[in-house]
């Protein structure tokens, strides 16, 4: 067993320390974050609001811990979406190498790729209304081709291996291999881009939620909190410095332990290292 | 050479066809009306009646499609419904905010990106090469937006060196140059730690070829050898990348614009969003996607001047 690189524990760590914050909410914030006391608003870090409060009155900690469930919940859906329709994808590409059919998924994929992401997510949730649902969706979308691409070059290269070669004359059906050779095979893989395509998740619906085609007020979502706090910048710029700094810190945690992961899972670059 | 540009002409023709066919189909797939969708809840039938006869609703979809795209080709883009002029007015006043801005950060993110990427390079598995790969990974999580709304903190809040935002008109050109000064640092940053990443891996690669081995027994000291062989082999990747940040640029101006109010093309779909205004939001839409695949066509061309194996293998 190789030595865990510190940047990886460094990345595994921030991520649980978001993840527990995310999960922690669901059953206890210091204080309720849809209620506005306005006779509380603007406070400075205290015992009672340990990082201060909003304009509003809201609990900033409160607030972020719930942001984090919200960014958590969906760059993981969005990721979720690639993975389920993308994967199939590719590995029936990679299947029929050279078919219509492959032809047709990869210039499908290039078709999507050519689009500015953010702009189609802007247009999506514009169109449909803002809501977290049209957010996932958005995001959602972009990574289909992404994970595609990923499943179909990693199956490539072991549909021209012996054992893969061994199966087919044992009578095995292509969907059959794909399912029961390949994709245990290229599993390394799409972990490690699904690391990456989270952080991007998550970068991306702070960026929607900053421009208000989010999650909804009430409920608080670190980019909402960011351009709520714009135009108190002036007299109060924690507000604007700590979901920014949740973001970065949640990022940068993911993008960590994602680098971390395919140093340890890729046998190639593990060579590469001693 | 002239077979690979026209494979990559017709595929360029293809992707705008759909783009356009995918554009017009999400505002046409809008719950209910298009007209009642832009006049809101209150709006009077009879008003409807008129807007929906005024963007020709009353016709197919298909007409209405073709419509749409040959006005594009010949320049019009339609009439904007709120602001009552043509919204190919109002897109080429603001494209003289939107291009300089992803120009300036394009030109800030390669210089920054270049020393960067081959100073740690040179210095592979030292501390200066950690030390530069520990802060592109910071640089990567930064969101653009965040990053412009600390840059008003310290430098027109704190400094008070720029304003926080706005923009004074070209008419006074140093004047307009200094507002895009702060929102181009934002926009490159996280661009130019991508950037440095993808330099320093090209160039690791190349150092490690045979004919880097070469140069160096010829007698070229490492720094020659790296400064006249390996960037120059190490530059195709980087300008793959380049191409790509291009529609990244686009994409990030539309949210940094509405940090620091300036009104370009991102302020213009915004406005058309909240205002409904259907015309402006989807011809934008249509023309910030047609930039961003004329881009990647070019970047295509390019490289099949730079690099002539490429042309080969399409």
């Amino acid at each position: 067993m190789t030595r865990l690189p510190v940047s990886m524990i460094l990345g595994a760590a921030l991520s649980a320390v978001f993840l527990a914050m995310a999960l922690l909410s669901f059953v206890w914030t210091p204080h309720d974050v849809e209620q506005l006391v306005i006779a509380n608003r603007l406070q400075p870090a205290s015992s009672e609001f340990p990082l201060g409060t909003d304009q509003f009155g809201r609990d900033l900690l409160s607030m972020l811990m719930v942001g984090a469930r919200v960014s958590l919940a969906v760059a993981l859906v969005a990721v979720s979406i690639g993975v389920v329709i993308g994967v199939p994808l590719g590995l029936a590409a990679a299947a029929t190498r050279g078919s219509l059919l492959d032809e047709l998924i990869m210039r499908g994929n290039d078709l999507i790729f050519a689009f500015p992401s953010l702009v189609i997510a802007i247009l999506i949730t514009a169109v449909f209304g803002p809501s977290a649902f049209n957010a996932i969706i958005a995001i959602g979308i972009f990574n289909i081709p992404v994970f595609a691409r990923v499943a179909r070059g990693g199956a490539l290269s072991l549909w021209t291996l012996d054992y893969i070669l061994a199966a087919r004359v044992a009578g095995k059906g292509r969907t059959r291999i794909s399912v029961e050779h390949i994709l245990p095979n290229i599993v390394n893989l799409l972990i490690v881009q699904a690391t990456i395509q989270f952080s991007l998740g998550i970068l991306a619906e702070a960026a929607l939620s900053y421009v208000g085609l989010s999650v909804q007020p009430p409920v608080p979502s670190w980019g909402r909190m960011l351009s709520d706090a714009q135009t108190m910048i002036y007299s109060h710029p924690m507000l604007a410095i700590l979901p920014g700094l949740a973001i970065v810190l949640m990022v940068l945690g993911l993008n960590l332990m994602g680098d971390g992961l395919r140093d340890l899972l890729d046998p190639r670059l593990r060579r590469q290292r001693q | 050479m002239l077979r690979y540009i026209l494979g990559r002409l017709l595929s360029l023709g293809l992707s705008l066809i759909v783009a356009s066919l995918v554009i017009f189909t999400v505002i046409e797939v809008i719950p209910g009306d298009p007209a009642a969708f832009m006049l809101g809840l209150n709006a009077d039938e009879a008003t409807v009646a008129a807007l929906r006869a005024d963007l020709g609703l009353d016709g197919s979809k298909a007409a209405r499609y073709v419509g749409w795209i040959s006005g594009m080709v010949q320049g019009d883009f339609g009439t904007s419904y709120t602001y009552r002029v043509p919204v190919a007015e109002l897109v080429s006043d603001r494209l003289w905010i939107s291009i300089p801005l992803a120009v300036l950060s394009l030109i800030l993110s390669t210089v920054l990106a270049f020393p960067i990427g081959i100073l740690s390079a040179a210095n592979r598995g030292r501390g200066l090469d950690y030390g530069i790969m520990g802060g592109t990974q910071l640089g990567i999580a930064i969101p653009n937006f965040w990053f412009g709304m600390l840059l008003v903190l310290v430098f027109a809040v704190t400094l008070q060196w720029f304003s926080a935002g706005g923009f004074p008109g070209w008419n006074t050109p140093l004047a307009a140059l200094k507002s895009l000064v702060l929102p181009s640092i934002a926009l490159a940053l996280p661009q130019a730690a991508i950037l440095a990443r993808v330099m320093r891996s090209a160039l690791i690669e190349t150092l490690a070829q045979d004919y880097m081995r070469t140069a160096r027994a010829k007698g070229l000291s490492r720094r020659q050898a790296l400064l006249r062989h390996a960037l120059r082999n190490a530059l195709i990747p980087v300008l793959t990348i380049i191409g790509l940040q291009f529609s990244f640029l686009l994409a990030g101006a539309i949210i940094i614009e509405n940090v620091f109010f300036l009104p370009g093309l991102g302020r213009l779909i915004f406005q058309g969003i909240t205002q409904r205004d259907l015309v402006v939001v989807e011809s934008v839409t249509m023309l910030l996607v047609f930039a961003v695949i004329l881009v990647t066509f070019l970047v295509d061309i390019a490289y099949a001047i730079a690099d002539p194996r490429l042309r080969r293998r399409a």
